[in-house]
């Protein structure tokens, strides 16, 4: 079991560590007064990667082989020229610029691929490392897909690729999730894509796009691991769940207190069992009645537990992005952060939660290491 | 020979005192500054070439008009300051 949590803040990246049974205590931050993005753990190697967002300096990446006593600035993907004057925009009119606006989500090859990485970015482009992270090429097939220009952005100015799923079975079969455009999927190690969004519908797009790929605003994407025929998504409209390898998804309705929310975990050996963090949706996005709550399905989403035991159930407002909610490796560990600085770990698979702090920077992203 | 000194706050990421380079443009003096310190170019400059949308650069006390290509003339004893624009808060 992880006994350690690194949180991705607007002000640096902190350590906790368990300290013994259901006790848990910051230790550490790295990087503090930098905005970072999210943390990865490569399990291949053990190495940890800091996706820093600058504003001003612009977005880097940080790797560390040593748990963190050291860190190594790596390189960053650029995105190509664009033709001379070509002035890209979404179909809603607005400039989508050529330029790494940030790191979305960082997710390592598999063991049979040494040294590969792939990176999900705002505005939109996917890109591989051979190298672990000290090059970076662009995945042009995606780039210049007709439909990406039909991506827009959700969440943030530009649209975003925030969950990219490496098949455990092959790892030359991608899935990557864009806020907001789709689910979509390489079988060839990114040279051709396929959409695989069909079931899932959008009630916020005018009436004709309702189902189309594109108009899909997936907040998050995951697939269990022992069992890769099945996927859970948390969708800007609802929670949809595939069991035939993506290829078709069915919605799950009348989730109390609601069926928005931005992350989803699935139990890494039982596809039934995943977890969500609900919100009221859309113009407000806080916890339902001022509770934090988080959802639980043991059945594939026939029925949902509401758990709250250590959870503020009054005046509470915090709002769990899409990457603040993680698993450990077991599937008991669990551990998610708010944009009001609030921590909370349950030992127990959400049974109980203890809290970790209270007054951290707002938290973009937990990880178990 | 220019002399281009950095903000403040760049020291945080990338080390880079105050170089004196030659340049006659603020495109060669900063190209000048890059091979004294390489990892500065990706902290000022995006992956274009183009100055970050929340940095300014003066030149003896003028905003430099070409934020793309850089190309503003500097005088042998031009200052050039790389600063954070407030836009970026």
């Amino acid at each position: 079991m992880a006994d350690q949590l690194l949180v991705s803040t607007r002000k640096g990246l902190f350590s906790a560590r368990r300290k013994g049974m259901g006790r848990w205590a910051l230790e550490g931050v790295f990087f503090l007064g930098d905005n970072v993005s999210l943390a990865m753990q490569d399990r291949r190697d053990g190495a940890w990667y800091a996706a820093l967002d600058h504003g001003h300096f612009g977005a880097k990446l940080h790797q560390s082989k040593d748990r963190g006593a050291t860190w190594e600035e790596l390189g960053v993907p650029a995105y190509p020229t664009p033709p001379e004057g070509h002035v890209e925009k979404d179909f809603m009119g607005r400039e989508i610029p050529w330029r790494l606006i940030r790191f979305w989500c960082l997710a390592p090859g598999l063991a049979s691929q040494p040294g590969l990485l792939w990176a999900g970015t705002l505005p939109g482009g996917l890109f591989r490392s051979e190298d672990s992270g000290a090059t970076w090429q662009l995945v042009d097939s995606l780039w210049h897909m007709p439909e990406r220009r039909k991506w827009m952005g959700g969440g943030a100015d530009a649209p975003g690729i925030h969950s990219v799923c490496v098949d455990p079975r092959d790892g030359n079969r991608v899935a990557i999730a864009v806020s907001s455009g789709g689910v979509w999927i390489t079988e060839d190690g990114g040279a051709t894509w396929s959409a695989h969004t069909k079931g899932m519908r959008a009630d916020y797009a005018p009436p004709e796009l309702v189902e189309a790929p594109e108009s899909q605003d997936p907040h998050r994407l995951v697939q269990c691991p022992a069992a890769p025929d099945h996927w859970w998504v948390q969708h800007h409209n609802g929670i949809f769940r595939s069991t035939d390898d993506a290829m078709t998804w069915t919605e799950i309705k009348d989730v109390k207190p609601s069926v928005f929310g931005f992350p989803v975990v699935v139990h890494p050996k039982d596809p039934l069992t995943a977890w969500f963090v609900p919100a009221i949706k859309d113009e407000q996005r806080i916890p339902a009645e001022g509770k934090v709550v988080v959802n639980r399905t043991r059945d594939g989403g026939r029925s949902f537990e509401t758990l709250h035991k250590g959870l503020p159930q009054a005046w509470a407002y915090d709002l769990v992005y899409r990457h603040a909610l993680d698993l450990d490796e077991t599937g008991e560990r669990l551990a998610f952060g708010s944009t009001t600085g609030s921590v909370w770990i349950s030992e127990n698979q959400g049974d109980d939660w203890l809290t970790l702090a209270e007054h951290l920077p707002p938290v973009h992203a937990v990880l178990f290491v | 020979m220019p002399r281009v000194a950095f903000t403040q706050n760049l020291q945080r990421h990338v080390p880079c005192p105050p170089c004196e380079v030659a340049g006659a443009t603020v495109r060669e003096s900063l190209e000048a500054a890059f091979t004294l310190y390489p990892k500065l170019r990706g902290y000022v400059l995006d992956e274009h070439g183009a100055l970050r949308f929340h940095m300014a650069i003066f030149v003896n006390g003028e905003a430099i008009t070409d934020r793309l290509t850089l190309g503003d003339p500097v005088a042998t004893a031009a200052e050039i300051y790389v600063m954070q624009a407030l836009s970026g808060g």
